[in-house]
């Protein structure tokens, strides 16, 4: 059987496990109503005090916190203690407009590196490999989060971030890299890079890696397997949570194996709110159960999944969630970095000479997936001239990449020709991995 | 591992005094695990409710699988659990041996026959002080001895399940060692303990897990280990200075 990190708690009854979550359910509550005010006022709206939860399913009673919430509270509101017993910050990939802010004490961070490393065991990395990790180091979640559990595990680490994709494959060549970690289009770049630099796959050393932080496909999973050599497990994780760690695939790849001893995972009706009953999909609902220094109650993702907890072959007892392939908001993560539709109609309200109708298409340029805004000039200005409108186009393009932190193309379209649909309006066209 | 014993949302009050509110707690087969808190946190009453002096108002009392709640004091420590109570509540008049004997007074009168003589061996054996003073009243013994007595009469009840208050509670810092010791050795033959104590350091050092409570509700779960690295503990109970964490 393949190796555990943790089998105390990946192997817990399922029995301890809701115990054991009550438990820390009832502290963390407890704590926020101390601690938060936000958590404060929203119980004694409700009429509520912490003792009123008795089991799992009071939490029900409780509204959901949302990403419009951490945006509110930002930069402290929500912390739950002192600054001084804060060691790190991280900041959610995304907008620069109204970032989230994540903070972590010192307990924060060993159960973080212990999740990541309990992903990294799941996923066949072991203290003999050579871990290549090329998520961005910074204010993003991604690169120390991993690093932390890869150095945990006592494999060999190289820190090569987001380095320039020749560099990737000279590092590869040279330490002899085993495993790959990072997002799953930038190994698809790399491989691009290595086959261009006319490097063999079959004259490397990899075996394994663990690609996350945006969705990717099946089919994309069978070209970086067929293209680096390698076996790719997906992870999971989302900044608010605190990271990568959250879920991980084991050699089963029946789904992502959640650490239900540090959250309460929910899944519900995205448009109603409703708890749905187990296997059906929804939006997951995240709740904190060990975090210090920011914990979250009802956490709403995003990220639509569906859940399992029938006992895996592997022999974790954990429930495992089905790979996430969608949102519920149309957010896309371009090179790792979370564009929500809402930021983009924000910078088109502010230029006059286009409409509110527009799309984002997302698509594979060569291994990269780009993004393209198409927007319908406004009526009164689709006379101009070409120039003109290529150095509006040029304009736009600038202010997202001020506004939003990710590089898009522009396209101005003539007036009604971006399809209109009833309701909500489909404002993302997603055209990776179709044939 | 296994649940030994589990408490979910349990209720209990004195009076109209509300004390333990909706508070949730286990110990696994062969753990050790403290309980921390302030005065008036609610820890006595805790094991109170689990060794059944007092009835929890609503909430999920069960041991070993099976529901607890209701039962009496006497039927729960023929089920194996064995309180030893804060302030030891030793008979000052009786023979050290007979407070020990006292302690099997449940066991049938087979059992009295072909089992109790070899368990007290077994204590005086954990005990040596308690086999040179079995004649003496137990009245004579110093705090520390009568802190042995009263763990050795809990013992032989056989139990499962541990309870102790404060053992520690006035010993000479040697002696507290030695009860502490004494508590390890215990878990390693089989014994599961709840632990209330108020010294959180020395707590912390034997016990696998603890809980923080405050006003009856537990605030914090988690490893020893974490405890202690936790900040508001430090302060709170390890008499951590506010500049020093």
């Amino acid at each position: 059987m393949a190796a555990i990190y943790n089998p105390r708690y990946e192997t817990i009854a399922r029995e301890e496990l809701q115990q054991l979550q009550l438990e820390r359910l009832q502290a963390t509550i407890n704590r926020c109503y101390k601690n938060v005010p936000f958590y404060r006022r929203r119980l004694e709206a409700l009429g509520m005090e912490p003792e009123d939860f008795q089991s799992l399913d009071d939490l029900r009673q409780l509204p959901f916190t949302t990403k419009q919430d951490l945006r509110d509270s930002y930069p402290y509101d929500l912390v739950a203690l002192p600054l001084r017993e804060v060691v790190r910050f991280h900041l959610s990939s995304g907008t620069t407009g109204s970032p989230t802010v994540i903070a972590y004490t010192a307990n924060d961070l060993a159960h973080w590196t212990e999740l990541v490393a309990r992903n990294l065991v799941a996923g066949e990395i072991t203290r003999e490999d050579v871990v290549q990790i090329f998520f961005g180091y910074g204010l993003f979640s991604g690169g120390f989060g991993l690093h932390q559990g890869a150095e945990a595990i006592g494999a060999s680490v190289l820190p090569v971030s987001e380095a320039e994709l020749p560099q990737q494959v000279k590092i590869m060549q040279d330490f002899r890299s085993t495993a790959l970690i990072g997002m799953p289009s930038y190994a698809l770049a790399i491989a691009e890079a290595m086959e261009a630099a006319g490097v063999d796959a079959n004259s490397l050393s990899l075996r394994v890696g663990l690609f996350g932080a945006e969705p990717w496909s099946e089919e994309r999973r069978q070209a970086i397997e067929e293209r680096l050599h390698i076996r790719a497990y997906d992870i999971y994780g989302l900044s608010e949570m605190g990271g990568p760690g959250v879920s991980g695939e084991c050699p089963e790849r029946c789904g992502l194996h959640l650490a239900e001893d540090h959250y309460l995972v929910e899944v519900v009706d995205p448009a109603t709110g409703e708890p749905l009953p187990e296997g059906e999909e929804g939006e997951l609902v995240f709740t904190t159960l060990t975090k210090e220094a920011l914990p979250l109650l009802r956490y709403r993702s995003g990220d639509l999944s569906a859940l399992d907890s029938a006992p895996c072959a592997c022999g974790r007892t954990v429930a495992r969630m089905r790979r996430v392939c969608c949102r519920t908001d149309d957010m896309v993560i371009i090179h790792g970095i979370n564009v929500f539709p809402a930021d983009v109609a924000t910078v088109l309200a502010s230029f006059p000479e286009v409409s509110e109708h527009f799309q984002l298409v997302v698509e594979q340029v060569g291994v990269l997936d780009e993004l393209e805004v198409r927007v319908e000039l406004a009526p009164q200005f689709f006379s101009d001239t070409i120039r003109g409108l290529e150095g509006l186009e040029q304009e736009i393009a600038d202010k997202i990449r001020a506004n939003l932190g990710v590089g898009v193309a522009v396209k101005l379209v003539e007036p009604k020709t971006i399809e209109r649909s009833i309701g909500k309006a489909k404002r993302v066209l997603d055209l990776r991995d179709k044939e | 591992m296994s649940l030994l014993l589990t408490l979910s949302g349990v209720n209990t009050f004195y009076d109209r005094l509300h004390v333990l509110k909706g508070a949730s707690l286990h110990v696994n087969e062969g753990e050790i695990v403290a309980l921390l808190g302030a005065n008036g946190a609610g820890k006595t009453t805790t094991l109170r409710t689990v060794c059944g002096l007092l009835r929890p108002a609503s909430g999920q009392v069960s041991f070993a699988g099976q529901s607890i709640v209701g039962r009496s004091p006497e039927a729960l420590v023929r089920l194996g659990i064995t309180q030893v109570p804060e302030g030891r509540q030793i008979f000052g008049p009786l023979s050290v041996q007979d407070n020990l004997l006292l302690g099997a007074y449940g066991r049938g009168r087979r059992a009295q026959r072909t089992e109790v003589p070899g368990d007290l061996a077994r204590v005086f054996e954990l005990f040596p002080v308690l086999a040179e003073r079995r004649h003496e009243r137990g009245g004579s013994l110093s705090g520390g001895q009568q802190q042995m007595l009263a763990m050795g009469r809990a013992l032989m009840a056989r139990p499962r399940l541990l309870l102790l208050d404060e053992p520690c509670l006035g010993l000479a810092p040697l002696v507290a060692r030695q009860i502490m010791e004494t508590i390890v050795a215990l878990r390693a033959q089989g014994t599961t303990i709840l632990l209330v104590e108020q010294n959180a350091r020395a707590a912390l050092r034997i016990a696998d897990r603890g809980y923080v409570m405050e006003t009856g509700k537990v605030v914090l779960e988690g490893t020893s280990e974490e405890l202690v690295r936790n900040k508001d503990v430090r302060r709170a109970y390890l008499g951590k200075d506010y500049d020093e964490v």
